[in-house]
Parts: C-alpha cells; sequence; structure tokens
C-alpha cells in the first residue's frame, strides 16, 4: 500500500489548486449537513422536551361509554336510532390495582393517578373556569416536577392548600397564602389556600390548572375515591406508542401516548426529519459527484503518467487503489474540515445567535459524519479509478 | 543460434503476427510472422521507415500489447497466455524502458523517479535502494540532482534519468524507443553512450529503435523492418 498511498498524495499534492477547490467543496458541504443535523436535532429535542415536560407520555383513562344494545331476536330485523351518550366523569375501576401493575411494567419509569375535571375558581365577583387536578404529590413530580417551575411561594398541597399557575393568580389577583373558593358544581365548595403558584410557560396550564390532593378534588367532583386518569412515563419517548399500546392490551382501557395526543407535533417532527434527510442526502450526492469529477478529470489529465507508471510494472489494482485512496482521503480531510466547520457555526450560533434554545454537540456526529464521507469518497473515486485500471499502457502514453 | 546456452536467450519470437481492429472491416495485420531471436549482451538497433511497426514490436516485446498470433518468449517463458498480473510482473523486472520523451514523473524527485520500478514492486525502499539509485545517478552524471523536479532538468538530463530508472532492476532486455530522437547531438551522444556502457557492464541486451543512422551504425546489429516484416538482420 505504500507506493499506492505515496503515488495518491503527490499527485494530490502536486494538483494543489485542484484539490483544495475539491476540498473547500467537500467542506462546505459537510458543514451544512453536520450544522443542519445538530439544528434541527437539537430544535426537535427542544420541542419534545418543551412539549413532554408538561405532560405525561402516557395517559391511561376509562374506555368510553356506549350504549348497550340486545341484539336481535334470531329471525327478526332490528333497526336501531341511537344517540351517543354523554361522557361523564368517571373514575378507572380498581385504579389501586392498575396503578400497581404499571408500576412493574418493563421500560415505565412512573406511574401517577390523578382525579381531574372542571370547576370555576371565584374571588369577589371575579371568575375563572379551571381545571381541578387532584394527585398524590410524590408520584405527580417525578411525571411534571412542578416544584421545579414555583415562582412564588412553596409546593404544598393537602390540608386545603393548593398550587395555581401564574396566569390565574394574575387573573384572579392571587398572591401566595391567600385564599381561593373553587366551586364543584351543585352546591360543592371549598375554600382553599394558595400555598405555591407555578409557571410552566404553557399558557392553558397556567391558567387553568389547579393542583389539590385528590381526597378534595374528590369531594369537590363527588366522586370518592375515583382517579380518572393515570399518567404514565417511559423510558424512551419514542416507545411510548408501544408500551401505550401494550398497557391497552393488558388493562383493557383506553391508553394514549403522547404521539397521539399530539399527532400535528409529531406530524411536524416526521416532515421536518425527513426534509432534513433530503437535503443532507442532496447534498451528499453533490458532494459525491463533485469528487467522482475531480477524480474523473485527474485521471484524464495523468493518463501519460498512469501509462508510465503501468510500463513500470504498476499492475492495475495497484492503479486503481491509487484513485480509490484519493477519494478517500478527499473524503476524510474535507469531511474533518466541513466537521469543524459545522462545530463552529454551532457554537456561533449557540453564542451569538437568537437563544431560543442550544444545540448540544454530538462528537459522534463528527466521526459519523468523516466516516460516511470517506465511504462516499471510495464510492465516488470507484468510476474514475477503474477507468484509470483500465487504461491501455500503449495508449496512454502517446495521450498527450 | 541454436548452439547457444538457452540461459543466454533474452528474447525469441516465432512468427509472430498482430493485428489492430481484428474481426471489423477496418482490419489491418501490422506485423506478418516475425521471428527474431536477442541474446544477452546483444546490442541491436531496430530501424525502418515509419510505419513500418517498429514501435508496435517494441510494445509487444515490452508486454505492453499481445500479438493476434505467433509466441514471445521473453527469458525462455511463454509470455502468450500470461494474464496481467504476471505480464505487469515480468515487465517491471525484466524489462527495461525508455521512451523518446523521456516519461518522467513530474510529482516525484529525480531519485524518486530512477527507483519508481522498484517501489511499485517491492513497496519503500530500502537503503540498499537507494544507494543503487544514487550510483545510477551518479553513472549516469546527474550527481547531486537526486532531489530534483524532472521539470528542473534539461532534456538530455531528463533522458539521462530516463535512462537510469530503466535500469534500476537490472533488466535482462532494455527496449529504447528513439530514445535520442529529442536531443540535441551531443546529448543523443552521451546516452548513446551510457546504453553501450551498460550493455557492457550489466550484460543486458539493448533494443534501441532509432532513425538517425549514425547511432545505428555503431550497433552490433541492426535490425531493419519493412512494412511488417525482417527485411534484414545483421
Amino acid at each position: 500500500m505504500w507506493i499506492e498511498w505515496t503515488i495518491a498524495t503527490k499527485f494530490l499534492y502536486e494538483g494543489k489548486v485542484q484539490s483544495t477547490l475539491i476540498l473547500v467543496g467537500i467542506a462546505v458541504g459537510v458543514a451544512v449537513i453536520v450544522f443542519l443535523t445538530a439544528l434541527i436535532t437539537g430544535l426537535q429535542s427542544n420541542i419534545i422536551n418543551r412539549t413532554l415536560g408538561t405532560q405525561a407520555h402516557i395517559k391511561v383513562q376509562p374506555t368510553e361509554e356506549r350504549n348497550r344494545i340486545l341484539p336481535p331476536a334470531a329471525g327478526s330485523v332490528q333497526l336501531v336510532l341511537e344517540d351517543k351518550r354523554a361522557q361523564r366523569l368517571r373514575s378507572i375501576n380498581n385504579w389501586q390495582q392498575v396503578r400497581d401493575m404499571l408500576d412493574t411494567l418493563p421500560r415505565v419509569t412512573a406511574v401517577s393517578p390523578v382525579i381531574t375535571g372542571p370547576a370555576f375558581a371565584r374571588r369577589g365577583e371575579a371568575l375563572q373556569s379551571v381545571a381541578l387536578v387532584g394527585i398524590d404529590a410524590p408520584r405527580y413530580q417525578r411525571i411534571i416536577p412542578i416544584q421545579n417551575d414555583i415562582v412564588a411561594g412553596v409546593f404544598r398541597i393537602g390540608a386545603g392548600d393548593a398550587v395555581i399557575g401564574k396566569q390565574l393568580a394574575t387573573d384572579l389577583g392571587l398572591r401566595a397564602g391567600d385564599k381561593l373558593r373553587l366551586d364543584g358544581g351543585q352546591k360543592r365548595e371549598s375554600v382553599v389556600n394558595v400555598a405555591g403558584i407555578f409557571e410552566l410557560g404553557v399558557r392553558e396550564l397556567d391558567s387553568r390548572y389547579v393542583y389539590l390532593e385528590m381526597k378534595q378534588v374528590q369531594s369537590l367532583l363527588n366522586l370518592p375515591g375515583a382517579a380518572t386518569i393515570i399518567d404514565v412515563t417511559v423510558d424512551d419517548i419514542f416507545d411510548a406508542q408501544t408500551v401505550a399500546a401494550r398497557i391497552t392490551r393488558l388493562t383493557g382501557l383506553k391508553a394514549e401516548s403522547w404521539m397521539e395526543t399530539n399527532a400535528q407535533l409529531m406530524n411536524a417532527l416526521r416532515s421536518q426529519s425527513l426534509s432534513t434527510q433530503m437535503i443532507s442526502a442532496f447534498v451528499a450526492l453533490s458532494v459525491a459527484l463533485g469528487i467522482a469529477s475531480v477524480l474523473s478529470v485527474s485521471v484524464i489529465q495523468r493518463t501519460r503518467e498512469i501509462g508510465i507508471l503501468r510500463a513500470m510494472g504498476t499492475s492495475r489494482h495497484q492503479m486503481l487503489r491509487v484513485f480509490l485512496i484519493q477519494g478517500a482521503l478527499f473524503g476524510l480531510a474535507g469531511s474533518l474540515l466541513g466537521g469543524l466547520a459545522g462545530y463552529g457555526l454551532v457554537g456561533a450560533f449557540n453564542t451569538f445567535g437568537p437563544k431560543l434554545f442550544y444545540i448540544p454537540v454530538n462528537p459522534w456526529l463528527l466521526v459519523a459524519a468523516a466516516g460516511l464521507a470517506m465511504v462516499t469518497g471510495i464510492i465516488s473515486a470507484a468510476v474514475p479509478a477503474r477507468r484509470a485500471a483500465s487504461l491501455d499502457p500503449v495508449e496512454a502514453i502517446r495521450h498527450v | 543460434m541454436s548452439e547457444h546456452d538457452a540461459s543466454q536467450e533474452v528474447l525469441r519470437m516465432e512468427g509472430l503476427r498482430i493485428s489492430y481492429n481484428v474481426g471489423k472491416p477496418t482490419e489491418v495485420e501490422v506485423l506478418h510472422g516475425l521471428d527474431l531471436r536477442l541474446q544477452r549482451r546483444d546490442f541491436a538497433a531496430l530501424v525502418g521507415a515509419s510505419g513500418s511497426g517498429k514501435s508496435t514490436l517494441l510494445n509487444l516485446i515490452g508486454l505492453l500489447d499481445r500479438p493476434t498470433a505467433g509466441e514471445l518468449f521473453l527469458l525462455a517463458e511463454p509470455t502468450r497466455s500470461m494474464d496481467d498480473a504476471r505480464r505487469t510482473e515480468v515487465r517491471g523486472s525484466a524489462i527495461g524502458f525508455v521512451f523518446q520523451f523521456h516519461h518522467l514523473i513530474q510529482a516525484f524527485t529525480t531519485l524518486e523517479n530512477v527507483l519508481m520500478p522498484l517501489m511499485v514492486a517491492t513497496g519503500k525502499p530500502t537503503r540498499e535502494q537507494i544507494d543503487r539509485g544514487r550510483g545510477l545517478l551518479a553513472q549516469v552524471g546527474l550527481e547531486g540532482l537526486e532531489q530534483r523536479k524532472p521539470d528542473q532538468l534539461s532534456g538530455g538530463q531528463q533522458q539521462r534519468v530516463a535512462v537510469a530508472r530503466a535500469l534500476i532492476t537490472h533488466p535482462a532486455l532494455l527496449l529504447a524507443d528513439e530514445p535520442t530522437g529529442n536531443l540535441d547531438s551531443k546529448s543523443a551522444t552521451e546516452v548513446f553512450q551510457l546504453f553501450r556502457n551498460f550493455n557492457r557492464e550489466f550484460g543486458c541486451a539493448v533494443l534501441l529503435v532509432t532513425h538517425d543512422s549514425r547511432m545505428s551504425e555503431q550497433c552490433d546489429r541492426t535490425i531493419t523492418l519493412v512494412d511488417g516484416n525482417i527485411e534484414s538482420d545483421a
């Protein structure tokens, strides 16, 4: 391999301008791919974190209530006019057992029973519709760490203490320590103490959520001992769908993954990934074609020298390897340069960009890009290299 | 010549023919069944008008081309059925080439050009091989120019580098295609003298294609090619 390597590098060095130009071309292509991949990966993980930071990966709920219609008697025809049933708030049957069973499921990292229902929050003349969320605080915090988002007071629920969103606090003019009247309908009212105020950054939650102890919500909604939803998180968010399907099979309950509840988001993320991959593929293709064309020109330029080398006893295989090495070198050097440039761009984005989100730097991306570019270089070099190897020495030497 | 020792025979051609565009309407036979032998220490000139087939014959002998019929023995080994890898190997080890246009490789230094046939065969040159290369360069009068690039040498110097390169493998046969055709008469004489010296010193057979009658007259043997046939060999 020594002589192939030597010839390859000497030829590249001799054609400095050409080598530099194509190297810059490859580097730009790789930089675009690295930066774009890092940017989109960062953006997507940011979106997912923000979305999932405030919701469970899987929500387990009772199945919908349906009308039960007797089957027609044998030999008779039945005409049915059916009104869909209104879905009243119901508890999950035996939710304690379901909770304990979910605790044992593989891949599940946290399980939290929740009772949630509508109510009014009242202070003086002001009235706001709210969502009561009765939680088992230690379990719930493993799903949504609200204690990290407390902006006033403390995270404490139970014994008449509630934690409310910042928007709701503003709307009702509440501060930590103030009293709040909650109306669950049908004269079920209670007055709670606002122990803490949270801000999750999601308007819907910040303006409507009122966290309470489960018991208090059960009595406000007149559902003693009930849990309407069991929130579940899993270790790999993209496995949520699979785990949800498993939960449905095991419990007969409705289990919805975040992918279903955020179908549009998923769709957007998928489209984004797809377009990124398309751009990367086309950039890679043009880089490959660039390498191939430069080497093709190089083979023509060096036809006579190839002929001489062949006459000196260089074998076809050696000739082939010379140009494959050149392709690999172009790919490797170009991708290292481009990778560094790409990281430079990422660094610049993180430092001087809009700072809406941070792009994590993954060193493996550089390794992968370098490896891939090297393989691309070798593949691109295959056609010109074969051409060089198949040159007839007699013809080649006569070539001017 | 049959009384000669077979090991002394470098080249033997039997009924060697070559045609181009075989099977096409434009098929043309360039060499019409040549018989020729070259012994070690032969110093032969190959002369003929242009188009008589000199270069074609040289390419055949140099295993750069394949005959359509007949057989060519190099060092008693039949070459027609050799595969490409073996031909390349034999070409690299047994034959030295000097072309009309020196044909050095620009990307390498003078010394590296001389060592090229060894490097492609065995890789990184050993100290002993490098010394041999330096020695040959000194013998062709280019001592001290080892690290120059070919374009920093004159035409005559470049051709002398090419001669040194052809001899680095101690080939049994040295083929030269109008090696002095591109040189002024002084350089031409010098290069020719080099061939003479190496022929004596290394005992390698030399086959020299030339247009120059003064040059062919100084050879031991003159083979005249006319329209693809050997007209005279004396």
